[in-house]
Parts: C-alpha cells; structure tokens; sequence
C-alpha cells in the first residue's frame, strides 16, 4: 500500500511526459496549420475503433482503366478467394469486389467502376439479420460476423449493391487474417485487418501500383485526410443516392 | 486368539496389496491424451486454467475483435495455432484433420467437435503454401466427377 502511495507522483509524471511527447509525434508540421499525415494512423491494437472516424472510399472512375482488374485480382489475393476445385464451378464463387460497366445507352459513353460493399451508414443488410451477424463497426466498416451468422442470406436480398456472397462449399487454407467458411455470408470488409494497422486496402494499394491512381481511402471524418479534401474540391455521387443510405464509397465521374 | 489374528492381518494385507494392484492396474488402462507441448517456455495462462478456461478466453477475443476491432495478441487464437504446431514425418505442421493437431489431440479424446478451423487456419500461414488445396479424399472425388462427365461427353460424341 505505502509502496502503491510512494510510488504514484511519479507515474503520473512519467505518463503526462508520454502524453506530451506523443502530441508532439502525433503529425510532423511542414508549415503552421498544415499537418503531414499517414493515410490511416495505426491505433494501439488493445484499443476499441471509435465513431471518431469512418472509413471511406471515393473512386475517380475518370481515371479506371476498362480493361484493368487490379484491384479485383489483389483483393482476392488479399482475402484467399480462390476458385473453387468443384467441376462445375468456372470461376470464383465469391466477389468481394468486381468491374462493372456503365453505358449510357443514347450517348454510347461508357465507364468502368468497381463495386463493391458501399459501407452504408445505414446499412439494409444489417436491419434485415434475423442473428445480429451484419453488423456496422463504430467506424462505419461493415461486417458479418460468422460466428452466429446462419447463412439464411437475408443480407444478400437486401443490399441494393448485390455486394455479398455465400459461400457454398466447404474451404481449406483460409488467409489467417480472413477466416472464411461454408454456409455463411460474405463481402468486402474494407480490409479491415489492414485498416487497424493503419494501412489501406488491398484494392486501393493495387490501384495506385498500378500507377491508376483512381482510388482513395482515407477518414470521412477528417477534414485534412486527402479523400475529404478530395470530396470538398470536386462533384462526387453515391450509387442509388435515393435510398439515403449515406454509403462511405463514393464515386466520381458517373 | 493369536492365531486368528494373524490370519486377519494377513487377509487385510492381502486385501490392501490387491487394493492397490487394482488401483495401479486401472490408471494403466485408462488411456489418456497424449498432448504435444508448444514452443516457448509457458503459456499465457498456467496449463490447470487454460485447460479449464481456454475456450472462455477465445470467445471472449473473439468478440473483441469482430466488433470493436481490439487485436491484442495474448488470447488470439492465431498465436495458439502459432504456437501450438505439430509437425508431421516431413516436417510439415497438421491441420485440424489430423489427430495429431494440438487441439484434436485432446477434443478427439473428450469428443468435442471443434468448429473452429472450417473457417480458422489451423495452421501458421508461413506453412500454408507447402500445403496441397484440398485433403487427397476430395481430389479423388473430383477426379471421379470428371471422370463421369468425360464418360457423359463421350456418349455425347
């Protein structure tokens, strides 16, 4: 007890020092009120995700390439979909994300977007699970937790982006940071895994390697993060707006 | 009166000899897990509370993670797998199939099916690409639908 007493003026100190020096670290001023910052700053992993941010994405279909599938072959890279061994199946059973093709039938204009889970505010899916699996993360990531989904597909009926999958067969050598299983629903969880390591996803980073340079990821809440500079300084649309399920994808140039 | 209870001593010392010959012949029979030790030098937990309490503390993680995105590492089943690997004769780390595998070696013992790995890696993933996709009992499936539907195709022709 005495020692608990003795020793407490002196923690305390030691972790306003942490605290003042971590401020300090926290971003590197280039010029007064501009700040430097990394796309998504990795949290402590012992720390909850908070709805101080959400996690967005905009997409400059302007600049997607028609024939380009980067980010769909690097998100099942990502995430170990693979096609399925079955003889009847050609190709790969889940689509986290895929290409799709807008074309204005008067014009004859047409653009390549990919499409994927729009990570709603208010998200169909969730509202519809009958088990509380769907489920949107405090920092706007929406999710299925497999543990207690049944598989019933409510999700996929509901989500007017048709972004989920099921998985149908049994799999083996899932990625160790994306378990997946037979019988329960699926789809883009934003790499979540990355996400909380202050990275950005799969697709985003394959894009930019790609030198296409059509996607951002970044904080909707962050007035400095780039996407919301980008969102501020340039038109953007969200895909079936009407429905106002205010997704955190957006799109430019449709 | 002697005699008789030298008599009684030696049945009681029979009885008590024959007491515990069955005692030590029934724990030789009792078969009991043979559990492989993981690397490292203890657990994270004493053995006597992860043995009871192992699956609380997955649960509990488990739920941390998927909701709130807390990955610490201590109860995270990925280090269990990680260091809780069993190699097999060509040095190639057992999935959950085989008895082997740290967890079935003792849920096959007290029968608990564990549902874990149909969507967990069972395996640390440094060991994943050493692996066939699929256990040889689907290969030989497949190989036989294919073989029907040649069979069908050819009729076809």
């Amino acid at each position: 007890m005495s020692d608990l007493e003795t020793n407490a003026p002196e923690k305390i100190g030691r972790r306003k020092f942490l605290t003042a020096s971590a401020a300090t670290a926290a971003g590197a001023a280039i010029a007064p009120g501009v700040l430097l910052h990394t796309v998504a700053e990795a949290k402590p992993a012992g720390q909850a995700v908070s709805s101080k941010n959400r996690w967005g994405m905009l997409i400059d279909t302007n600049k997607c390439s028609k024939g380009c599938n980067a980010c769909v072959s690097a998100c099942n890279e990502e995430n170990g979909l693979e096609k399925s061994d079955h003889p009847n199946s050609n190709e790969i059973d889940a689509q986290w994300i895929r290409k799709v093709e807008l074309k204005d039938k008067s014009t004859g204009h047409s653009v390549s977007l990919p499409l994927m889970c729009q990570h709603c505010e208010h998200p169909p899916c969730v509202d519809v699970c009958p088990t509380g699996a769907s489920m949107k993360r405090e920092d706007g990531i929406v999710l299925v937790d497999k543990h207690i989904c049944i598989g019933c597909r409510y999700c996929m009926m509901a989500c007017p982006y048709k972004a989920r999958s099921f998985v149908h067969e049994e799999l083996f050598n899932q990625k160790d940071h994306a378990p997946r299983g037979k019988g329960t629903v699926e789809s883009c969880t934003m790499c979540v895994h990355r996400v909380d390591e202050g990275e950005s996803p799969a697709c985003v980073e394959a894009c930019n390697a790609d030198g296409h340079k059509a996607m951002y990821f970044g904080d909707l809440k962050d007035e400095n993060s780039e996407i919301s500079q980008q969102l501020r300084k340039y038109p953007s649309t969200q895909i079936r707006a009407d429905l106002g399920l205010n997704t955190g994808v957006r799109y430019r140039g449709i | 009166m002697k005699r008789i209870e030298t008599i009684k001593a030696v049945v009681l010392a029979m009885l008590l000899g024959f007491c515990s010959m069955a005692g030590s012949l029934a724990s030789a029979e009792v078969p009991t897990p043979d559990i492989p030790k993981g690397e490292g030098e203890k657990c994270v937990e004493p053995t006597d509370i992860m043995r009871k309490n192992h699956m609380e503390y997955l649960l509990h993680q488990r739920d941390e993670t998927m909701r709130k995105g807390i990955r610490t590492k201590t109860y995270s089943l990925k280090e269990c797998v990680d260091c809780h690997t069993v190699k097999d004769e060509n040095n190639i780390p057992v999935t959950y199939k085989d008895k082997r595998h740290f967890c079935n070696s003792c849920h096959e013992y007290a029968s608990v099916q564990i549902d874990c790995f149909s969507c967990h890696s069972s395996t640390p993933e440094a060991s994943h690409s050493g692996l066939t996709k699929r256990p040889a009992k689907f290969f030989n499936s497949t190989q036989n639908l294919n073989a029907l539907n040649l069979k069908a195709e050819n009729q076809h022709e």
